[in-house]
Formats: structure tokens, sequence, C-alpha cells
């Protein structure tokens, strides 16, 4: 109980075990990588981060938190650790007073016709295949979706040989220099900016602003997109369609935080991400939260809200911490920085128009929009009712690719509510609860 | 690549592939220039890495006889034995 447990290793993660260790606390760092670094350090090689080398910091690499529940005095995780989906990994739990949430986010696709066709990549698949593995997706790349990510997606892309044949941002020229026009907001992210803008230059990157990836097309993969204007709400502008050649598409419209172990725990959610005080406090005593799960703004802003974190888990556990003055003054920067992002980047309704009847809304289950219309049709209420007839997010992935989608679609609000938090394999739940009816 | 140099042997639908240690079964697939590996269980469309971060379970793949195995996340041993998946498969073992 009196050791402080973060869940992550990402940048957020790796700094609040830091802290937390700095005060004196014994800290269990447990992520479900292989290296640590989280998505923004890709997790092999000489560009992964190293644990932070402190004798107080234990790391428990692949291993899941399956599972959390309340105890007296705090929560009790289950977790599982091996290789990836492997059959009899060791089964474990711990018991924390302090625990800090920094499981990070993913990226978020929209739906549209073609979208599942092999060859279609979120823009954060071909990042952790180029930098994570040295290899590209394609060797004809179009990068499509909204934000500033698409820029080092786009980069990596150049890095491992790829023709990078346009980066297509859906919103308009001006939404999108809006936050970099911001001093404060932008964090000095204007010298990351024109550094991409270089490197894009070098690979004659063709940048369009307002455009977007309608349609992919192809047999067994893709082989073209399709690329339309977009109007200011992400309607297809009549007649401004062009095909273009590919065999690999990489898109990105914001991320979504991964909220399953904050959810589980019981903290308040707000506009998708865990509502934190200026101490990483969520709404649930002796639970933290840092990094893109209490919102997106970066690896700089996610970092030092670990440290926050870390601090105030330390202090949880009795320690005196001094208040992080500079860390706590970067977190007030970020979290400014990531309100001017998303009011630059926000996903348009327009985006419901791109689908036909027969365009999968959810991948798992092989779910089209006719499915969900015919759900609707049919009645279903509140999405439980949209779940259980049309099937979209009862597949392997549990909506956390289709479910805010099918939320927007269906016009009801998808939750993140998993008791299980990651798939575990029937054998493996029934050991464990074999172990728990002996003892 | 951790320990790029070394490597390991496995192998892929049947044909024995040489593997850098470290990598991934989606990375050495995707390097075989592989788009896709897998059949969904109701329409038989075919899939590969959607997300690369083992979130989506799009590029779900058999690994020694197991199947429901994210390529993206399992890293390749010595001797793996990996294959596409059809459908929804039950275990070898």
């Amino acid at each position: 109980m009196d050791r402080v447990v973060v869940v992550g290793a990402g940048p957020a993660g790796l700094a609040a075990a830091w802290a937390a260790a700095s005060a004196g606390v014994p800290v269990l760092l447990v992520d479900s990588g292989s290296a640590v670094g989280g998505q923004y350090r890709r997790q092999s090689g000489v560009r992964a981060a190293r644990v932070p080398a402190h004798p107080l910091i234990e790391w428990w690499p692949e291993t899941s938190v399956w599972a959390m529940e309340p105890v007296a005095g705090g929560h009790r995780l289950r977790l599982q650790t091996g290789a990836a989906d492997a059959p009899g990994r060791t089964m474990s739990t711990v018991d924390t007073r302090a625990l800090v949430v920094a499981t990070g986010a993913y990226d978020r696709v929209l739906p549209f016709p073609g979208w599942d066709l092999p060859g279609v990549y979120t823009a954060g698949a071909a990042q952790a295949l180029a930098k994570g593995q040295g290899v590209a997706v394609g060797r004809r790349v179009l990068v499509g979706g909204t934000g500033p990510f698409l820029l080092p997606v786009a980069g990596s892309l150049l890095e491992v040989g790829s023709r990078v044949v346009g980066l297509v941002e859906a919103n308009g020229v001006s939404g999108a220099v809006g936050w970099a026009r911001d001093p404060l907001g932008a964090l000095g992210k204007l010298g990351e900016l024109a550094g991409y803008g270089a490197v894009l230059a070098r690979g004659r990157v063709p940048v369009r602003f307002g455009a977007a990836v309608v349609a992919a097309h192809g047999d067994s993969r893709v082989e073209a997109v399709t690329v339309a204007r977009l109007d200011a709400g992400w309607r297809v502008v009549a007649g401004s369609e062009r095909v273009v050649e590919v065999d690999a598409v990489c898109l990105g419209f914001g991320f979504t935080a991964q909220l399953e172990l904050a959810v589980s725990a019981g903290c308040r959610i707000q506009d998708g991400a865990v509502l934190v005080d200026s101490a990483q406090r969520t709404s649930v005593p002796g639970v933290f939260a840092a990094g893109e799960v209490t919102g997106i703004a970066g690896a700089g802003p996610a970092s030092a809200e670990g440290t926050v974190a870390g601090c105030a888990a330390a202090a949880r556990l009795g320690r005196k911490v001094a208040a992080p003055a500079a860390a706590l003054r970067l977190v007030r920067d970020g979290r400014r920085f990531g309100r001017a992002l998303a009011a630059a980047h926000p996903v348009r309704n327009g985006w419901r128009t791109w689908l036909s009847a027969d365009t999968v809304v959810c991948r798992c289950e092989d779910v089209r929009m006719s499915d969900l219309c015919a759900a609707l049709a049919q009645g279903a209420l509140g999405m439980r009712a949209v779940k259980l007839v049309s099937r979209a997010g009862l597949g392997l992935c549990q909506g956390r690719v289709c479910g805010r989608n099918v939320g927007e679609l269906a016009g009801t609000p998808f939750t993140q509510n998993r008791p299980i938090a990651v798939p575990v394999r029937l054998s493996d739940l029934a050991a464990v609860e074999d172990e728990e009816e002996l003892s | 690549m951790s320990g790029r140099g070394r490597t390991v042997q496995v192998v892929v639908d049947g044909v024995a592939v040489e593997a850098v240690a470290g990598q991934s079964v989606a990375g050495l697939l995707i390097g075989m220039g592989r788009a896709s590996w897998r059949s969904t269980r109701r329409d038989g469309r075919p899939r590969g890495v959607f997300c690369g971060i083992g979130v989506c379970f799009d590029c779900l793949v058999v690994v020694n006889g197991v199947p429901d195995v994210r390529a993206c996340q399992r890293v390749l041993a010595d001797g793996d034995v990996v294959r596409v998946q059809d459908g929804a498969e039950i275990a070898e073992v």
C-alpha cells in the first residue's frame, strides 16, 4: 500500500515515477510495452527512453492492468505480465493508496467508404512503424486529418523512404495556424513547426488545407483515394473530388483518451478527458492522472503534469514535498495550449455525409451504416440498445475505434466503461478465480 | 531496433524467415510487403495493421497455434510460427 503505482511509462508516467521516487517514495511503474517511452518515444532501439535510474523505481514491462477495484484505503490493480496476448501470462494484484493514471491517448479516425481496406492506417500507426520498427507503410503515401501531429508523421514517413504525395488538413489555414499565433499558447512550438515545414519542403510534400480523404479504393488493399475540398462544415464541395494513386494512407483526426482505468476508478470525466485539479488529483481520493488522459497537449506538458502528479502522490503517502513551481507553470501553459489546439482543429459534423449506406462503421463486427440506421429505425434508444441491435462496438476493440463515431452517428453518447480494461483469455481469468476461491 | 544485427528465425505462413531481434510481428510482415493477414469474422474482409499501437485488434494473427495475437504488439521470439488468421479461430493447442 505504501508505494506509488504509476500506470503508463510515457512522458507523463516516467516524470511521475521520477518525482515520487525523488521525494523518497518507492514506485512501481507498470507499462504494457517492452520498453518505456510510450507512444512518444518509440519502443525500441536507440530512440527508446530509459527507465529513470532511481533505486526506488521498480519497472514492470509487458504488464497490462486489466481491472481495478476499490479496497479499504485505496485501490487494487489486477495485472498480467508477459508476451502480448500470450496465454498463461503471470497474473498478479497490487494494492496502493496513491495511483497515478498515465494511460495516454490514441488516434481518432473517422469512417468513410473504403477506410477498412488494408493500407489505410492511423497516423499513429505510420509513426509507430516508422520510428519503432524502421519500416514504411507504403511507397506512395498520403497523410490526412486535422492537427499538427500530421506534420511529424509525414516527416517520419520521409525518413523511412516513403514518398509523401500530399498532406491534407481538413481545417482551413486560418484555424490551423491559430494556435501558433498565441505566443504563450504555442509554447514555443513555432520553431518546431518551422522545422517540420522545412522537412516537408525538402521532401516536396504538397500541403493542402480544407481538404480530406473521403474514399479509399482498391480490391484487397488501397490502390487510390479520393481527396475532396471541404466547406467550413466539412461537407464535400461538389465537383472538387480528385483521385490520387497511393499504396497507403495515414489518417488522424485528433486523439481519444485511454480512459478505462480512470472510469473503473470512478474518476469524473469531462469532455472526454479525466478531470483533474491543479495538483493532478482526480475526483477520487488517492487517484491522480497525468498526460494525454487529462487532455491533449503533447509530450512537454504531459511530462510536467507527471511531475506534479508524482509530487502529489508522494505527499498523499505522507512525504513533505515542495511545490514543483516550474512544472506547475508548464502545466498551466500546457492547458492553455491544449485549449488553443482543440479550438483550431475541431472535427466538424460534415464528416457524417462522407458515409454511404454500406460504409463500415464498426471494423471489428463489420457493422455498416445501413445496420446502424436499421437499429435506430427499430427504435434502439441509447447506446446499449444500439450496440445490442447493430453489434457496433461489441467486437474485440470494444468500441475503442468506432465508439465516438457511432455515438455521433446515432446521436447517443458512447462511454468507455469497460470493467475488463484489456482482453484477458478465459483460461487466465479462470485461473485467477480458482486461486481466490482457494485463498 | 534493439540489438540490430542479432536475428531470430521464424516461420511465416510456412516459409522460413529471418527477423531482427526486437521486431514486432507487424514490423516483419509490413517489411515483407504484406498489407493484410487476417479476414474478418462476418464478411471475410482482409485486414492488417490499422492503429499500430494495440488499440484496434485489426492486425490479429495466429502465433504458435494461438489466435487473436495483436501483430503490432507481439515481439518475435526465435522459433515463432506465424500464420494468417481466418475469421474467428480456436486455438490449436
